[in-house]
């Protein structure tokens, strides 16, 4: 069963000569229950597939499924119960003048959900947060603590679906470890389906099982984490990646360089 | 990492009812505000400002017993009498007693500056913010209408407008807020700008909430203290173009006691009774400062990286 | 604090580059005192040495008041802190001034914040090596040239023109390193500067500042929150932890740490190569504030 379906997904910014194509033909399928992670340089596009898919962006090409469903363009109050994000910064993701609770509180009025106040001791218990931090402005709270409010947030209306950018990456090691099992925790239990961002290939193979390697708005290759950890990857650039991840290697670094001279230049713009 | 010192809270004189945890969303509004509050009272000059301002609503409101003598009784007898124990701050050349001129004259002070205010301020806010949220057509359309105010001098376009309405108190605070809300409209539109494209507007979107529930819900409030703080600075400029009418006779007419036209009336007797003009001169000037201050003040408080 | 007895020999052979004793640094706040620093001592001779930590661990402080580039609120106190024989507590602006930049380099985490903009980023590389060499405006256009073709900018004479708009994160990093170094310092302090870079982008920053140490004998200290590039990256690494250094180890030792916090931080690090379900948190404890 596929819980996510992206078929030659494209999209296209600026306007005449500004025009750059962030997606070319995008596909990959996600498993319910699967964790599916995309991983690239800045650039690959790999956000952009998430903001497509959440409904950020509306003038995509190509087919969403989510589901086995066709979705449209416009955001749906619908597709919002369905799917939901997790943003990289956790200083910039949550309303500077709201407090935690007004933040969890507005979904539910949106939708028109009775119950707020169970619900929301609910969901900050999931994602283990102190009670007493309900009524905190964000200035109040720690990284790890705004990151599980952005959680809690995305968990409320009970979507099948998170899509996760770069959920830890401003955070340090010992509350990346925190978020990420928060997150491995609320999916063994509610069944949910994750599609991870990060440039991590460290945090990609702690929770996932296959992934999809991005380069310049294109699908490198589908690969499963063991392969890529084995020297198994098909293209040479998802090995590279994986090697420059791994630790820092003189000769790797030269390896690179030659292979930047034969390619394309570093210099944008003019 | 620049940040370590907001890790370990440092020191602070203990309030009992800052430092324990909020249990609902308003007590946690309440800490907030005070937390502001207690910030601009550290600020000396600031509350010298509030304080003018508190005690020109005082003397607004409790004119009749602050006030020496009826403002508008004339006596011609006691025309241009320089101030004394009985006539504080003297006489006009009616013979009315300036002091309770300058008393009443708060009243209608105020009455401008919150009258333009109240018009001003939502008026520039929500076309601000439409228009930034919206973009495209709707802003053009509305930025372009901005820069035709925003050409003109402040003080010629409020004149051409008083000059078609008419002169009149009523007149000239139309006038003013005509001419004020472009420039709160742009700064508004500023802010939403990029508050838009910012993830917790995102969120928001993700969550099913309308465009109106996010201009109203998540981006007014975030433009609100900005608008505020530039209101405020505005208000001395508000008092000033007023007396400025008002010195050239568009503004109130007689006999209010405007400042601004009981300067312009004392003009011709300048030079053998300072006090005509002196007076309400000082009252414009202390005043408008006194507002400035309070909005330098509040501006720590609410928008404190502009500082 | 103990340091591996091999890596202290090292340091040991001449005078170490930078020494600081019980350095100490504080904020003066408007509400109190916040210690910062609270007691670090370490030596750097010509090799390149990590400081690692989390944020609020005082890892980039150690680095500004090497350099003295604390804000005035700072409080900056040590027994010993000096660069050779030169105490940096009691030298004057003018010997700071002169210090740094030709002695003492520092390369921050973002180019962008670091470069002016209105000036191309050639005639910036120039300015520096002019700022401490009396030379005429070619030679030091010369030179900066040839800084550019070290730090494997492929075609110099292009990019001296350019604005630091127009070029990338790890572009603008390279032109950081050349500015730099092109006034041949003896010490370099790098606060993170590859954690807004790509990987790959990262491996060929690392390998010129890797060459730049070996080539010319600098002392770097290299201040990372990542503990698996500063294993193979560096020499020794000092683990940092509330303004307090909780061990010293060789960089090849760093699994074999020993402070319960330093053991932590590595446990919940993710592994490439290993997977689990879980990963263990740091359970904090409050002896690790005290002296070590």
């Amino acid at each position: 069963m596929t819980a996510i379906s992206v078929k030659n997904l494209s999209i296209v910014f600026g306007e005449d000569e500004n025009e750059t194509k962030v997606l070319d033909a995008v596909s990959f399928d996600v498993e319910k229950g699967e964790v599916f992670g995309l991983v690239g340089e800045s650039g690959s596009g790999k956000s952009t597939v998430l903001r497509c898919i959440a409904g950020l962006y509306t003038h995509w090409t190509g087919e969403i499924l989510i589901d086995g469903q066709p979705v449209g363009a416009q955001l749906t109050k619908e597709r919002c119960r369905k799917i939901q994000m997790v943003f990289q910064d956790p200083y910039g993701s949550l309303h500077p003048k709201h407090t935690v609770q007004t933040t969890l509180a507005a979904p539910l009025r949106i939708h028109g959900i009775g119950d707020s106040d169970r619900r929301i001791t609910e969901v900050l218990r999931d994602v283990g947060l102190a009670p007493h931090l309900r009524f905190r402005y964000p200035h109040q709270l720690s990284g790890g603590q705004r990151q599980r409010v952005a959680i809690a947030r995305a968990l409320i209306l009970r979507p099948f679906i998170l899509l996760l950018d770069e959920p830890t990456s401003a955070l340090d090691v010992s509350v990346q470890a925190e978020v990420l099992n928060v997150l491995s925790d609320i999916r063994d239990r509610e069944g949910l389906t994750y599609l991870l961002v990060s440039h991590d290939l460290a945090v990609i193979g702690h929770m996932c099982r296959r992934l999809a390697v991005m380069q310049q708005g294109l699908i490198e290759e589908v690969v499963d984490y063991a392969d890529l950890s084995g020297s198994r990857a098909q293209k040479a650039y998802s090995r590279m990646l994986f090697d420059a991840s791994h630790h820092y290697d003189r000769s790797m670094a030269n390896d690179i360089t030659a292979a930047r001279q034969a390619g394309g230049g570093t210099v944008h713009g003019a | 990492m620049s940040a370590q010192a907001s890790e370990v809270p440092a020191k602070r004189k203990k309030v009992a009812f800052l430092d324990r945890e909020a249990t609902s969303v308003t007590e946690a509004f309440l800490q907030r505000l005070l937390v502001g509050v207690h910030t601009f009272l550290s600020n000396g000059l600031a509350v010298a400002g509030l304080s003018i301002i508190l005690l020109l609503i005082a003397v607004a409101a409790f004119a009749p017993w602050i006030a020496t003598h009826d403002p508008n009784l004339q006596n011609l007898s006691m025309a241009l009498k320089p101030p004394s124990s009985v006539n504080w701050f003297g006489t006009d050349e009616y013979g009315r007693d300036i002091f309770s001129r300058i008393v009443y004259g708060s009243r209608v002070t105020l009455y401008i500056v919150t009258l333009v205010t109240i018009t001003v301020g939502p008026i520039g806010l929500i076309v601000g913010t439409v228009s930034g949220y919206y973009g495209g057509t709707v802003d053009m359309i509305v930025m372009r209408i901005t820069d035709l105010f925003l050409a003109f001098p402040g003080l010629i376009l409020t004149l051409t407008f008083v000059a078609i309405l008419g002169p009149g108190l009523e007149q000239a605070v139309l006038a003013i807020a005509l001419t004020g809300w472009p420039a709160i409209a742009r700064l508004a539109r500023a802010e939403t700008m990029t508050i838009r494209s910012s993830d917790y507007i995102a969120a928001a979107r993700l969550q099913g909430a309308s465009s109106l529930r996010i201009i109203f819900g998540s981006i007014i409030p975030v433009c609100m203290s900005s608008v505020i703080v530039r209101l405020t600075l505005g208000m001395a400029s508000v008092i000033l173009t007023a007396a400025g009418l008002g010195f050239l006779g568009l503004g109130a007419q007689p006999p209010t006691p405007e400042w601004g036209a009981m300067t312009s009336a004392g003009r011709e007797y300048m030079l053998d009774s300072w006090w005509l003009v002196t007076a309400p001169g000082v009252a414009i000037m202390v005043v408008s400062l006194a507002f400035n201050l309070f909005g330098d003040g509040l501006r720590d408080v609410l928008d404190p990286k502009s500082k | 604090m103990s340091s591996t007895p091999r890596a202290s020999d090292a340091a040991a052979v001449q005078m170490p580059l930078i020494e600081a004793r019980d350095l100490r640094v504080a904020f003066q706040m408007q509400r109190g005192v916040f210690q910062a620093i609270r007691g670090v001592s370490f030596s750097l001779g010509q090799e390149k040495l990590a400081i690692v930590g989390e944020s609020g661990s005082g890892k980039s402080t150690v680095g500004r008041a090497i350099m003295r580039l604390n804000p005035p609120s700072a409080i900056v106190t040590a027994e010993r802190l000096a660069f050779k024989d030169v105490d940096l507590l009691s030298a004057s602006r003018k010997e700071l001034r002169r210090l740094r930049g030709r002695h003492i380099s520092m390369i921050m985490q973002d180019p962008k914040y670091s470069l002016n903009p209105v000036a191309t980023v050639g005639e910036q590389i120039a300015e520096a090596y002019r700022t401490h060499h009396k030379v005429s405006n070619r030679e030091a256009r010369e030179r900066a040239l040839t800084m550019l073709e070290a730090v494997q900018i492929r075609s110099p004479k292009r990019v001296y023109d350019l604005y630091p708009h127009q070029v990338s994160g790890g572009m603008g990093q390279r032109i950081m390193i050349a500015m730099m170094l092109i006034s041949d310092p003896e010490v370099l302090i790098a606060d993170e500067p590859t954690s807004a870079l790509d990987v790959t982008v990262r491996l060929q920053i690392l390998a010129i500042l890797d060459d730049m140490v070996k080539e010319r004998g600098l002392g770097m200290i290299f201040i990372s929150h990542d503990l698996n590039l500063v294993r193979s990256f560096c020499d020794r690494v000092i683990i940092m932890y509330a303004g307090r250094i909780v061990e010293t180890v060789a960089a090849a030792d760093l699994d074999n740490v020993q402070h319960p916090y330093s053991r932590g931080l590595l446990n919940s690090l993710p592994r490439l190569d290993q997977k689990r379900d879980r990963l263990p948190v740091i359970q904090r404890d409050d002896s690790w504030l005290e002296a070590v």
